[in-house]
């Protein structure tokens, strides 16, 4: 699973999609690698205005990068090169290959396998409310 | 159980003829194609029910989370960059509300084996569209589901005919020393009419709709938040 698509995604239970703590996942015994993927300025470019930004950064520093930015490159800081590279590799050269995310919100658990991200739930917590610890 | 009976009759299926059925879709089909390429350059999108990921070639500058519930199509699916797979129910998406620029979801909700579900399906996929606000325009989905009528095609099937069928997959392969293996899908056929209903039961406006290969298609949006009635175009 890339990095970039733990910014588009969230807790499947649909009672965790409302709290601010179901997003972004947290990434657990995270195994990275690295897969070459072409370099394409244009798209970085195109895609950093649909990242949510606070929530890359979270990412990031839970798989151990070092910090991003404060705030989102926008404007000229999107013609540096070496920006744009910077973040080609983090968001789309970076697999995570095993793992798990962990919704902040009930705890569930979601594995990664061979880069894949499985987001099936036990049926207990699909079909039936659930109630939250406080 | 729906969901026991679809476990059984669709997903287990599709996990045994994964690379049988992969082997035989390689191409977009044009209006799915059309509707990929008119996206804006990052833009990101849903791909639900993304089996193989023959439409993940289409556009490589938009950004498309794919999914499908089937854990061996999604490792087919996740070689097309730069675009990313899981594995995900439709009725349980892991993604966040009124967010996606677009999604497609081609010939996935007649898999659904009852009328609520199907209506779900829908309703679950525009949950994760970003909704139109004043002049702004909402994220668009296109949907495909497999028609009742279609008389020409290979099966034959015509209006009057049962819309809930199971339909035979026979695999043959090298393992089973050249055996013939048979598999039985479940599918519901949409009459004409249907999808468009579907989809204003769970919260949709139409935009476009029509009939392409044997196939019922539509482009929704989710309904605006202030939905002053009048305000839509005709």
């Amino acid at each position: 699973m890339k990095v970039i698509t733990a910014n588009f995604v969230t807790c499947a239970v649909k009672e965790c999609k409302t709290t601010a703590t179901s997003f972004p996942l947290h990434f657990h015994d995270a195994e990275l690698e690295l897969q070459e993927v072409d370099f394409q300025p244009e798209f970085i470019r195109n895609v950093i205005p649909r990242i949510d930004w606070e929530g890359l950064r979270t990412t990031a520093n839970e798989l151990g990068f070092p910090s991003l930015p404060e705030t989102k490159p926008e404007g000229d800081e999107l013609t540096n090169e070496q920006t744009l590279k910077d973040l080609h590799r983090l968001l789309l050269e970076t697999q995570v290959m095993e793992g798990k995310l962990v919704c902040g919100t009930c705890g569930h658990a979601y594995a990664i396998k061979e880069g894949i991200a499985n987001f099936l739930l036990p049926s207990h917590l699909g079909k039936f409310r659930i109630e939250f610890r406080s | 159980m729906a969901d026991e009976y679809e476990q059984n009759h669709v997903h287990e299926v599709y996990q045994q003829i994964a690379g049988h059925f992969s082997a035989t879709r390689f191409k977009a089909w044009p209006i799915v194609e059309r509707f990929l390429q008119a996206q804006a350059p990052g833009s990101v999108g849903l791909d639900v029910g993304c089996g193989n990921g023959k439409n993940l070639t289409v556009n490589k500058d938009v950004f498309i989370v794919a999914s499908d519930r089937s854990e061996n199509l999604a490792r087919i699916a996740i070689q097309h960059q730069p675009h990313s797979t899981v594995v995900a129910d439709i009725l349980q998406l892991p993604h966040r509300d009124a967010f996606f620029d677009f999604a497609i979801s081609i010939a996935v909700v007649h898999h659904m084996s009852t009328p609520e579900r199907r209506v779900e399906a829908v309703a679950e996929i525009l949950r994760t569209v970003r909704r139109g606000e004043g002049s702004e325009p909402g994220g668009k989905f296109l949907v495909y589901a497999w028609a009742l009528e279609q008389k020409d095609s290979r099966r034959g099937w015509d209006k009057g005919d049962p819309q809930d069928i199971m339909v035979p997959w026979v695999r043959k392969s090298k393992s089973d020393q050249g055996q013939e293996k048979t598999f039985h899908r479940y599918y519901h056929l949409y009459e004409e009419g249907e999808l468009e209903r579907d989809i204003e039961q769970a919260g949709g406006v139409v935009l476009e709709s029509g009939y392409e290969k044997d196939n019922w298609w539509a482009i929704a949006t989710p309904k605006p938040a202030s939905t002053s009635a009048s305000a839509s175009a005709s």
